[in-house]
């Protein structure tokens, strides 16, 4: 282990200072054991079939595809992989209990169902997150403190929402839509589940659910947990597979609303495909999101701010602060220390409580990601990685790294990764900072730092983005709105504000 | 020149309404517009053209940032000064409406009222909204975090042939209300009010660039709404369901946001139409 | 906002007022203690903990019996029984003795006796502890005399009126008369972070205690709560770690009063080991103040050797 701060010292002499009492670093190093939380706590079956109408049901064409362990590659179980005949059946089975069941409820029944959800999902937490873990790749640490806690809330939060409707939009008397179809992304497996599923039934809809094929252990295990608590039968299907499955979905007349998280081109897709439909439509796509860091803001805080926002769940986030913009003054001291931090992260095995990063989703995103990395060192700006961090030798495992002094036409700094690279450009007024952070099609997040009130009430005003975070970063909450300007997509999950794609206005 | 032709009235081509000027489509030309039921054209309506849209929608963004950050109770003013405008001019919109476009007497006065009345309920919308749809949100952390709405930016409307003053304030002014720009098309004879609503925008202080409107087409230009990456929301108000779609399909591509015709004409959900909803965390410590 | 003071030289020392964010700090804190340590890799953090113990009696009702009592404990932290039961596990490594004791300055004569040849060192806390409230003059006696009575290290506490009044000027200068008081001792400063109000201000009185010339800064006297927390320890520990960057100079960190767990300590550890580094992880530049930490790192030795604990008894009280 090297000296931690000697890599950071602009000027390491020592020499004979009066009040230096240990001139050569000879302390202690901690040993963090690998302390792996164990996964005998989750059963995973061989082989998945698909839930439609409260049923296990076998896949029309009886095909399988495998759903892989991200940190060793080893299969962890056959998946079904619906075609458009079992999406039919799906969306038929929701159509039928919204007709017959869940649109005739209370708002105070169908609360209570998502009450006893919530607190099915508090008491499994545990299995869920090592599940989640060992499916997705991500930081057990993660799993456990962030998503799994914030699935229940999720479901507690709409949950209360079910009989208080008539308090969405004030004036107005709303009502159910129908059947919503909902897409799903593997970075947030469960969670997204939850941010989909518990406002449509809060609303009175019921569900046609369509995990990313990467991810779909946990969803699965959800559909478990509604049986447990009574659910009716069809108001949650789940639909495996991939594209096939998910653009059946998309195009089936029966369909009254759809949801997606996803990239940003498959969104387009999307939106392309439902034209004309009169189907509602809502999208949280990707994002560039800047992270602008200002010489009066708390620095060290700030860099943490900005490890989060960037190494959170190796990167796989629609939200991540990707672009780092640093008022030209203190750029230095900044990265100086970043780079303090970045030795300190520890990438490995994502059951060890002490991992920080985890496994990168899948062979295909590792190599999409390596690809522009390589692209961004051909095109030339300075690169950083913590080459001391040990990687495991099997599993998708990647360093976190940043690019500096990335210039806007830097490709790096156009694209959404969606893994753990960086780019950091500096700025000398608020102005421009507030220019180059809107310098992208995409509008999702911010992140501002600085310790004067009025400075960052002006910037995030300023910022075309549909959440900003001030002083902090990655925050999420129930009942906290979230969702993207221009092309990171349309409609607001989570809040009072989540509620309204999932009614209509009666009158 | 003979004189003979000083004795008829002078058949007037009205303008195109764009960044607070009155230009002619940059194209020259025009179309008439008749009376149903008539023999003589009322007026020459320019017939817009893409080149005259795309300097609409360069307007529009042009004056956006600067309209979204005028305060609320200014835009408010000045969609009032717009409602005032059009009332001081009642003689001559009537006669636009019964001469030029056809409406009985009584149609016209209702149809006067109606715009009076929808520039009116959103100049006293401009505050009311975001106290009705923002939020304090209790997050379960040492975090104040507030929702409030903000403008889309550039918002296309299309409206249909048949003209309807009060729909056309209405949309107008829900649009521009929450800080938004409009480039509005009045195709065929909706074109008609082009000129009166361009001058009443025109004398309320509206900065320029705001509301733009065109006359034109919209056979020829509903896809280049469909297609224009500046403009960021749309709405079409034509009721042909194939040009709804190819504008929806169109409008993938930078995600345009679409709203569908429908819903009561004066109701803040019309000002929910095109707005975006910005959510700010902060910590809360010392 | 920039501090302006001047040495004694009048040479003139700009200190910004670096700003925390409390919320941040307290997400950063929290983080340390969910690190999970290898087994051997923890013991040594538990024996590295006793050698970086100042082992504490600050009554007024210490007495020279009282005081000398401690300093046995403080050569031989596990009592004659511990050590027998200890002994008898194969891979015994011996207890070692604490860093120092620290007593009131009348005490010190006593201490200095008790401890003589042991290699423990004396700290005294001089300058009117806990308030401070004396003269300057007062003050600076009450550190000759324990300096002079053979203490190897002053715990002063600054003037929290003149800091919170903004007379950093006089803040400053009283440290470096204390500095020069010293002498050979090396000086801890306590800043009294449970009456600083803000994280800003511990901050603020970090740099300025630096600056004047602190071997150590120090979170607490134990007479005030909150005494020690991980977020003011933190919060030091990024000054010391700039003022590093900046000058390539050491300076020592002390959290002081509340620190009664091996579990806590291994906490603060794991903190300044992710925060400064291997190079501070050693009792020349980290102390925890504290009486009640000892008897339960030696509990948590036991139970290390064995897989089970000792019975309390076998734990001597002083």
């Amino acid at each position: 282990m090297t000296e931690h701060l000697a890599h950071a010292s602009a000027s390491p002499a020592t020499n004979g200072h009066p009040r230096d009492p240990a001139p050569a670093p000879g302390g202690l190093v901690i040993d963090y054991a690998p302390s792996i939380e164990s996964d005998k706590i989750v059963q995973i079956p061989a082989r998945h079939q698909l839930y439609i109408g409260g049923k296990w049901t076998q896949p029309a064409a009886g095909r399988y595809f495998d759903s892989i362990n991200p940190a060793t590659n080893q299969v962890l179980s056959e998946i079904a992989e619906a075609d458009a005949s079992d999406v039919d059946a799906a969306v038929r089975a929701a159509r039928r209990s919204y007709d017959r069941t869940w649109s005739k409820l209370s708002g105070r029944e169908r609360g209570r169902y998502l009450f006893r959800i919530a607190r099915l999902i508090q008491e499994r937490s545990r299995e869920l997150a090592v599940l989640e873990t060992i499916d997705n790749g991500k930081p057990i640490r993660e799993s456990r403190d962030v998503d799994l806690p914030l699935v229940a809330a999720h479901f507690f939060y709409y949950a209360g929402w079910a009989d208080k409707l008539e308090y969405a939009l004030p004036g107005r008397k709303v009502g159910p839509i129908g059947v919503a179809g909902q897409i799903i992304p593997w970075n947030f497996p469960l969670l997204m589940a939850a941010w989909k599923i518990a406002p449509a039934l809060a609303c009175g809809n019921t569900v046609v659910l369509k995990p990313a094929e990467q991810t779909p252990l946990t969803a699965l295990k959800l559909m478990e947990i509604f049986e447990e608590a009574g659910l009716p039968p069809g108001v949650v299907n789940l639909v495996t597979g991939a594209g096939e499955a998910g653009a059946a979905l998309v195009a089936h007349p029966g369909v009254d609303k759809i949801a997606f998280t996803g990239s940003t081109e498959v969104g387009k897709i999307i939106a392309r495909s439902v034209a004309g439909s009169g189907k509602k439509l809502t999208l949280e796509l990707g994002g560039k999101s800047a992270h602008i860091v200002f010489e009066d803001a708390a620095i060290d805080q700030a860099v943490e701010g900005v490890i989060n926002g960037i190494y959170f769940n190796q990167g796989h986030v629609c939200c991540a602060g990707s672009r780092l913009l640093l008022e030209e003054s203190v750029s230095g001291v900044f990265l100086d220390k970043l780079k303090v931090r970045m030795r300190q992260l520890r990438v490995g095995n994502p059951l060890d409580k002490n991992t920080d990063i985890g496994a990168i989703n899948s062979i295909g995103e590792l190599d999409k990601i390596k690809r522009l990395i390589e692209l961004g060192k051909q095109e030339g700006s300075s690169y950083f990685e913590p080459e001391e961090i040990k990687l495991p030798q099997a599993g998708n495992f990647l360093r976190p790294c940043f690019f500096s002094d990335v210039a806007s036409s830097h490709t790096l700094c156009r694209v959404e990764v969606f893994g753990p690279v960086l780019t950091v450009s500096t700025f000398r007024t608020p102005a421009e900072a507030v220019a180059k952070a809107n310098d992208t099609p995409y509008g999702l997040a911010a992140g501002i730092w600085s310790e004067k009130g009025s400075k960052i009430h002006k910037v995030a005003s300023g910022l075309r983005a549909g959440v900003i975070w001030a002083n902090t970063y990655n925050q999420f909450d129930p009942t906290s709105p979230f969702g993207g300007y221009g092309e990171s997509g349309y409609g607001r999950e989570g809040g009072r504000h989540g509620l309204l794609p999932y009614l209509e206005i009666l009158g | 020149m003979k004189t003979a032709d000083l004795k008829l009235p002078v058949l007037k081509t009205h303008k195109l309404y764009i960044g607070g000027a009155f230009p002619r489509s940059e194209s020259g030309r025009s179309y008439p517009l008749v009376r149903p039921g008539a023999k003589k054209p009322f007026a020459q309506l320019c017939l817009g053209s893409r080149k005259d849209l795309r300097a609409a929608v360069d307007a529009a963004l042009g004056a956006q940032h600067g309209w979204a950050a005028r305060s609320a109770y200014n835009r408010g003013q000045i969609l009032y000064r717009a409602a005032e405008m059009i009332e001081g001019r009642a003689d001559s919109w009537l006669a636009l409406l019964r001469e030029g476009l056809g409406l009985t007497p009584a149609q016209a006065e209702r149809a006067l009222a109606g715009t009076i009345d929808a520039l009116v309920y959103y100049a006293g919308a401009t505050d009311k909204y975001p106290q009705v749809i923002g939020a304090v949100n209790p997050v379960a952390g040492p975090h104040h975090n507030f929702t409030t709405p903000e403008a889309v930016g550039v918002i296309g409307l299309i409206f249909a042939e048949d003209p309807d003053p009060a729909a056309i304030a209405a949309r107008i002014a829900a649009a521009i209300a929450a800080g938004n720009t409009v480039v509005a098309l009045l195709p065929g004879r909706a074109g008609g009010l082009v000129a009166e609503f361009g001058e009443a925008f025109a004398t309320s202080d509206l900065p320029g660039g705001v509301v733009n409107l065109l006359s034109g087409s919209a056979a020829e230009l509903a896809s280049q709404f469909g297609s224009h990456m500046e403009i960021q929301g749309l709405t079409y108000l034509g009721g042909d369901h194939a040009v709804q779609t190819e504008l929806e399909r169109l409008g993938a591509d930078n995600m345009k946001r679409y709203l569908r015709p429908g819903g009561p004409l004066l109701a803040l959900e019309r000002v929910l139409d095109f707005v975006e909803y910005k959510t700010v965390w902060h910590p809360i410590g010392y | 906002m920039i501090v302006n003071v001047h040495d004694h030289d009048g040479r003139s020392q700009g200190i910004a007022a670096i700003p925390v964010d409390a919320v941040g700090i307290d997400e950063r804190a929290a983080f340390f203690g969910k690190r999970s340590i290898k087994a051997g890799s923890k013991l040594d953090l538990f024996y590295l903990a006793i050698r970086m113990m100042d082992l504490t009696t600050l009554e007024g009702a210490d007495t020279p019996a009282r005081v000398r009592q401690m300093c046995r404990k403080a050569i031989q932290p596990a009592s004659p029984m511990l050590t027998e039961a200890l002994s008898k596990i194969p891979g015994f490594r011996p207890i070692p003795s604490v860093a120092a004791v620290c007593v009131y300055p009348l005490l010190v004569p006593h201490a200095v006796k008790a401890l003589e040849g042991s290699g423990v060192h004396v700290a005294s806390v001089a300058t009117s502890f806990p308030s401070g409230q004396a003269s300057l003059a007062t003050r600076l006696i009450d550190v000759r005399e324990a300096v002079a009575a053979g203490a190897h290290e002053i715990d002063m506490v600054i003037n929290r009126g003149a800091f919170l009044a903004g007379e950093y000027q006089q803040v400053y200068d009283e440290i470096a008369a204390v500095r020069e008081a010293c002498g050979a001792a090396h000086l801890k400063v306590i800043l009294e972070t449970g009456e600083l109000g803000t994280l800003d201000k511990v901050r603020l009185a970090s740099d300025i205690a630096i600056a004047a010339g602190a071997h150590f800064i120090k979170t607490s006297t134990g007479k005030v709560q909150p005494a020690a927390t991980p977020q003011v320890t933190l919060v030091m520990l990024q000054a010391i770690a700039d003022h590093y960057r900046k000058t390539g100079v050491r300076i020592g960190m002390k959290p002081a009063g509340g620190i009664r767990t091996a579990r806590q300590a291994i906490t603060y550890l794991v903190m300044l080991y992710e925060t400064l580094g291997p190079a501070w992880m050693t009792p020349d530049l980290y102390r925890f103040g504290a009486s009640a930490l000892l008897n339960d790192v030696l509990r948590q030795i036991y139970k290390q050797y064995t897989g089970r604990y000792y019975y309390d008894k076998g734990y001597s009280l002083d």
